[in-house]
């Protein structure tokens, strides 16, 4: 399969197989107009099998949501055509307005301009809780 | 500006202070009577409440305060619509210190984010009870003289109820605890009590839904309510609300010293023919819950510059 190279844009490397429509989804990529590739299940020497999304624009990206749904990854930039900065990401200690409070009796269920903040608090198990009613996300 | 969210706010240093502070109110309450003079405590109560919001008033009235606020959500402008962060701001206008209730959980944490003046939590749906925590622990202390190598037993709904969780996370700081926790299978403590505090801390218990089994063992027992209010499915509520009625025969083979504690109120999980036997400290419960409540509003006043 080809997939161009990119000129000026991002390549979010190393990504869980199967977790990459999941980040595609969390941010928001359908909304950009702009190439991108999301290829899933390539081969990696490294992982074994991996996925790649690659987005030819120059734009800020949510690290926050990369490291949420697999801190393993890594956000390669590109600038004319050659690799500038290679970032690892890690888990964010908080997660803002990246994802929703699922507990219906959460107080962000009822107050619509909360944000919807969360905290690691078990890195070892990835676990993060609503700051409001500790409910795991 | 400090507030009170969950027990777990407090260091175990700062929870022997306010034991102390409310021992010292017991014994010489002339001396705080005029302490909170001119100050203002706003009871916000958006879900309905008899002791911990006349445990508020009363705690601020003994203290020489006055009290302003709501009981219920209705004669708010949260009926229009209003927000907590605004209704915290506003009332932060009014008063000197704010105690709030409210269904949703979380709910206290928002208001003090939004106040200018320390917000106490007053229960916040499933979620935090400290207040109801303090008063336990003042009940648990005069009883016990300590905390230290106690056999508690939790029982009823373990899985719904604030008042145990907030019991087992500051009870977990002392020495040498040991939870048996008694309930249904359907209400069983949430694993992630379980795992974050227990296992964590390496605390020791049992899970069983034998309450007379485990009775000879236990030091305290702490009974709880099965709430009609925490069920989204009334069918699921009426199986289980009569899980454990605590009888004068079910004391048989009790320890003579034990204490019987219930955050009330109570529908019939307590036979009233307890209510006289000395073990039963639920009403002292009561008088205790003020006690804290003074102690804590004492408290925040002094760290926030007011008194």
């Amino acid at each position: 399969m080809n997939i161009d190279s990119i000129q000026n844009g991002v390549v979010i490397d190393h990504i869980s197989a199967g977790l990459g429509m999941r980040l595609y989804e969390l941010l928001d990529l359908a909304s950009l107009d702009a190439s991108i590739a999301l290829i899933k299940n390539v081969n990696s020497k490294k992982m074994g099998k991996k996925d790649i999304i690659k987005i030819d624009a120059d734009i800020l990206l949510n690290l926050d949501v990369i490291g949420f749904v697999d801190p393993d990854a890594t956000v390669n930039i590109i600038k004319d055509g050659v690799l500038v900065e290679k970032r690892s990401i890690g888990m964010p200690e908080t997660l803002t307005n990246v994802i929703k409070c699922k507990n219906p009796r959460c107080i962000t269920s009822c107050e619509q301009e909360l944000d919807h903040k969360f905290k690691l608090t078990d890195k070892d198990a990835k676990v993060y809780r609503c700051i409001y009613c500790e409910t795991k996300a | 500006m400090r507030s009170v969210i969950d027990i777990l706010d407090f260091s175990v240093a700062e929870l022997d202070e306010l034991i102390s502070t409310a021992l010292d109110i017991i014994e010489n309450s002339k001396k705080y009577a005029h302490i909170c003079e001119g100050k203002k405590l706003a009871t916000l109560f958006f879900e309905p409440s008899t002791r911990t919001r006349l445990s508020f008033e009363a705690a601020m009235y003994e203290l020489g305060g006055n009290v302003l606020g709501f009981s219920e959500s209705n004669s708010s402008s949260a009926a229009k619509g209003e927000s907590i962060a605004d209704t915290a701001k506003t009332v932060s206008c009014y008063a000197d210190i704010i105690a709030m209730r409210h269904p949703k959980e979380g709910a206290a944490l928002v208001a003090s984010n939004n106040a200018t003046v320390p917000v106490i939590n007053a229960g916040d749906g499933g979620h935090c009870h400290p207040t109801q925590t303090l008063a336990d622990l003042l009940t648990i202390r005069r009883a016990k003289g300590g905390f230290n190598g106690l056999t508690v037993g939790l029982c009823g709904d373990l899985k719904f109820g604030r008042t145990v969780h907030s019991l087992i996370n500051a009870l977990s700081r002392y020495n040498n605890i040991n939870f048996v926790l008694i309930s249904p299978e359907e209400l069983k403590l949430p694993s992630y009590v379980k795992k974050d505090v227990l296992q964590k801390n390496n605390i020791p218990y049992t899970q069983t839904t034998d309450l007379e089994a485990a009775m000879p063992s236990l030091d305290i027992l702490y009974m709880t309510r099965v709430q009609r209010e925490r069920f989204f499915n009334e069918e699921d509520y009426l199986r289980l609300k009569d899980s454990y009625i605590l009888t004068p025969d079910k004391l048989k083979n009790a320890k003579p010293d034990l204490s019987i504690l219930h955050p009330l109120p109570r529908v019939n999980e307590i036979s009233v023919a307890i209510d006289n036997d000395p073990r039963a400290c639920y009403f002292k419960q009561v008088l205790n819950g003020k006690y804290m409540r003074m102690a804590l509003i004492l408290k925040l006043l002094k760290e926030a510059g007011t008194i």
